[in-house]
């Protein structure tokens, strides 16, 4: 073990690994960046923190989890709810029919919007109904052992699902989905302050969530998840079901999905079923995979590497750009088959190789 | 072992106490609801030889086969206007975004051309998810954007100039035109999103007062391809004609069954709005030939202006290009927006929404005239056949251009249609 990795496991090095990445986040991205590119950012940071749920489901866990996108998607519209509740309230009084569903020709509020009106209610059911969907979706499923191919079939068929499900409700929008938010908890959403604002929540729920992440990593149930994904029939001979402890990681991915849907919204101001199908599953898997899905930062390298290449790669050539990105997908797949995050160890073997080269030669 | 825990613990505690802080820092921090929000600084700067405009399309995804002939368009119109010496003398300096068929992007690349290019206005946007991603953008920012796409109507923002038809000038001509030729009943077919939505909703309570039956009314996901079902009802129903307001691939699934089953024009015509000279092709001319659609401009427009447009549009971009109305629409919207500046004298958002009313121009498809009340233009509405060549030509067209009415308040069968904020 190198002293870099040493000092970043023990106790000094891992406080001042999150000092650093707080000093980072909270000092000098807010001072390097611009409003916008800030509020980019912070969209960049929600992909990261869902990439840390599919860092522990499948890196640590094994389960190729392709359908993050309906996690993502729950949050994201209960929050939606909410704003567009708390802005139809502000215009028109209590119990006012939001805007876009004046245009589609609904003229009395449905019955499940009424409780969305309350923040207390629709943050605790982005926290629980997401997760309560997955540990019994996990439940069906990891009991009847189902794994591998089949899940993750099984995963994007509901993402797939979820989408088209989406696109018939008119009451949620339909295609179009929701859009134009002013009132986040109270707080005008566009002022250059509350922008700021949004951005470090985020920041700090990312920080927390990869904390939480590394905790689990670290606990007797990190080492358990990780035998089940090396070897789940001998966990099953040792006594312990293993689908429960497949369940708690797909359920603790499901609700880090889910916060970061919530707070996807009032940061881009737009979730419609284009933002949560299989495409953009997939585009959350792809960002796992380049940073490297095992390590524990490897997942949010990743989602922010991918997410600022495409932006800047379209930016430069908007014409050609899917193709750049194409090739650096092979690229980071062929070549680095472990991520971004395992340049290090690479390179540490690469420089032993030379040194086992040398000894031979002038042995 | 246990000693192992101990710090990630704390490192729990300590990212708690940053949520915390950053929880009650957020407590002190900007605009509560109702407070005046200044709005944004524009940064557009005026002072060189060029001014810089975005435009906005989908160039990857499932969209950039429609829009990248938009993006053509514009191109056109601003060579055309910077060979000519610009705008107020200014070259126009055009900056490229791909919207990549994503609601989300398009909103994200509108900020940025507003907020890290500084141009003056925007032209784009197709569908009417991307434009109601927009919108908000273009509000909050105080900027503009020249939307080229026949829609849906019932909206009306400051912030953007609406160069394509509303249902006024498309969809209510196509009835007139139905109810003209003697169809006494109808069958209703689109895709599950909002413009065949609201459109059909027009449809039903015009067919209401006009003494037309509507005899079946089916939607199918965007891009989705089997029709069998469909089909076989639409041919049970006998209906004197079907309303078509399917989008995108769709349509080449639909006419190819419609075919298969042995419907042809004569017996039961088509009416489309959502088939241009640019869909003819994909869906196979043999497929379609002798049916109708409903829009403003046609390749085959016979006018001066219009051999220019498309000779100029096949120099440019190839013989076996066609011109369609998305297309026309984009490349007037440029236009519209020089000469507002030029009658404004001004490149800021305030001036050119105060002088856009009654600014007009020569475009392929006749003379356009901005509504400076909804941001609308005025346009002729035309019904075509299409023909073996692929092309369509126009077997009827307004008495002179439609004066636009987004929200059709001058219709009594409407009323209960809308709701205007």
């Amino acid at each position: 073990m190198s002293a870099v990795s040493k000092f970043f496991q023990s106790k000094f090095g891992i406080w001042s690994g999150f000092a650093g990445a707080a000093v980072a986040l909270f000092g000098i991205m807010p001072l390097l960046l611009s409003g916008f590119r800030l509020g980019l950012f912070a969209q960049f940071l929600c992909y990261a923190i869902v990439a840390v749920g599919i860092g522990l489901a499948w890196g640590r866990g094994g389960m190729l989890t392709l359908g993050q996108g309906v996690y993502f998607g729950m949050g994201a519209y209960l929050m939606a709810m909410h704003l567009k509740m708390a802005d139809a309230e502000f215009r028109n009084g209590p119990g006012a029919v939001p805007d876009f569903m004046e245009l589609a020709g609904i003229r009395s509020l449905p019955a499940y919007w009424a409780p969305f009106a309350s923040p207390v209610f629709t943050i605790a059911a982005i926290l629980i109904l997401p997760t309560a969907f997955a540990v019994l979706l996990g439940l069906a499923v990891f009991k009847r052992r189902v794994k591998g191919a089949y899940f993750a079939i099984l995963s994007q068929a509901l993402a797939g699902a979820f989408a088209i499900l989406l696109i018939g409700q008119q009451s949620l929008g339909g295609f179009n989905g929701i859009s134009r938010f002013q009132y986040f908890f109270g707080y005008t959403i566009n002022d250059p302050v509350n922008q700021q604002m949004l951005y470090f929540i985020v920041a700090a729920v990312l920080l927390a969530v990869v904390a939480l992440s590394l905790q689990l990593r670290r606990s007797r149930y990190g080492e358990l998840l990780v035998a089940v994904r090396d070897s789940e029939e001998r966990v099953r001979f040792l006594g312990y079901d293993s689908a429960n402890i497949k369940v708690v990681a797909y359920a603790v991915a499901a609700l880090l999905a889910s916060i970061a849907g919530a707070l996807f919204v009032p940061v881009v101001g737009i979730i419609s079923p284009a933002s949560i199908g299989i495409v953009p599953s997939i585009m959350f898997i792809l960002g796992v995979a380049i940073g490297g899905r095992a390590s524990l930062l490897g997942p949010v390298i990743g989602a922010l590497a991918v997410a600022w290449a495409q932006t800047t790669l379209s930016e430069q050539f908007p014409s050609a750009w899917t193709y750049a990105q194409g090739l650096l997908f092979i690229v980071v797949i062929a070549l680095l088959p472990g991520g971004i995050a395992s340049i290090p160890a690479l390179a540490k073997r690469f420089r032993f190789k030379n040194n086992a080269e040398a000894v031979e030669a002038t042995a | 072992m246990q000693n192992r825990f101990k710090p990630t613990s704390r490192a729990l505690a300590a990212s708690a106490a940053i949520l915390i802080a950053a929880g009650s820092a957020a407590a002190c921090g900007g605009a509560r609801a109702g407070d005046e929000t200044a709005a944004a600084e524009s940064c557009v700067d005026t002072s060189g030889d060029t001014i810089k405009v975005g435009a906005l399309n989908s160039l990857s995804g499932t969209m950039a086969i429609s829009e990248t002939t938009v993006n053509d368009a514009i191109h056109l119109a601003v060579d055309e206007i910077n060979a000519a010496g610009g705008v107020m003398d200014k070259q126009i300096e055009l900056v490229d975004e791909d919207g990549a068929s994503e609601p989300t992007v398009f909103a994200e690349k509108a900020e940025k051309l507003i907020r890290e290019d500084c141009v003056a206005s925007v032209f784009g946007g197709w569908t009417s998810a991307s434009r109601k991603a927009m919108l908000p953008v273009f509000e909050d920012n105080d900027s503009l954007l020249y939307y080229p796409v026949q829609y849906e109507g019932l909206e009306a923002s400051e912030n953007i100039f609406y160069t394509g038809a509303t249902t006024n000038q498309q969809i209510i001509p196509a009835l007139d035109y139905l109810a003209e030729t003697g169809v006494k009943s109808i069958y209703l077919v689109g895709s599950d999103y909002v413009f065949p939505r609201t459109a059909n909703a027009i449809i039903n309570a015009y067919a209401a007062a006009h003494d037309i039956e509507v005899l079946g009314e089916d939607y199918v996901q965007l891009g989705g391809v089997d029709f069998s079902t469909i089909v076989q009802q639409v041919n049970a129903s006998g209906a004197d004609a079907v309303f078509n307001t399917l989008n995108g691939d769709s349509n080449v699934a639909f006419f190819r069954e419609y075919s298969n089953v042995g419907l042809t024009a004569e017996e039961m015509p088509v009416m489309s709005v959502s088939i241009a000279e640019e869909e003819v092709g994909g869906i196979g001319v043999e497929n379609i030939e002798g049916q109708l659609a409903a829009w403003n401009y046609y390749q085959t427009v016979e006018s001066d202006v219009n051999s220019t447009f498309v000779e100029a549009f096949k120099a440019a971009y190839g013989a076996d290009r066609v011109t369609s109305d998305p297309m026309e629409a984009a490349y007037n919207s440029v236009y519209l927006w020089a000469a507002t500046v030029e009658k404004a004298e001004s490149f800021a958002v305030a001036d050119i929404q105060a002088n856009a009313d009654g600014v007009s121009f020569e475009s392929p498809e006749g003379t356009v005239v901005i509504d400076g009340d909804n941001h609308h233009v005025a346009k002729t509405a035309r019904i075509g056949e299409i023909q073996s060549d692929g092309l369509l030509y126009t077997v009827w067209e307004s008495e002179g251009p439609i004066e636009p009415d987004p929200f059709l308040e001058g219709y009594d069968w409407a009323a209960d249609l809308t709701v205007t904020e």
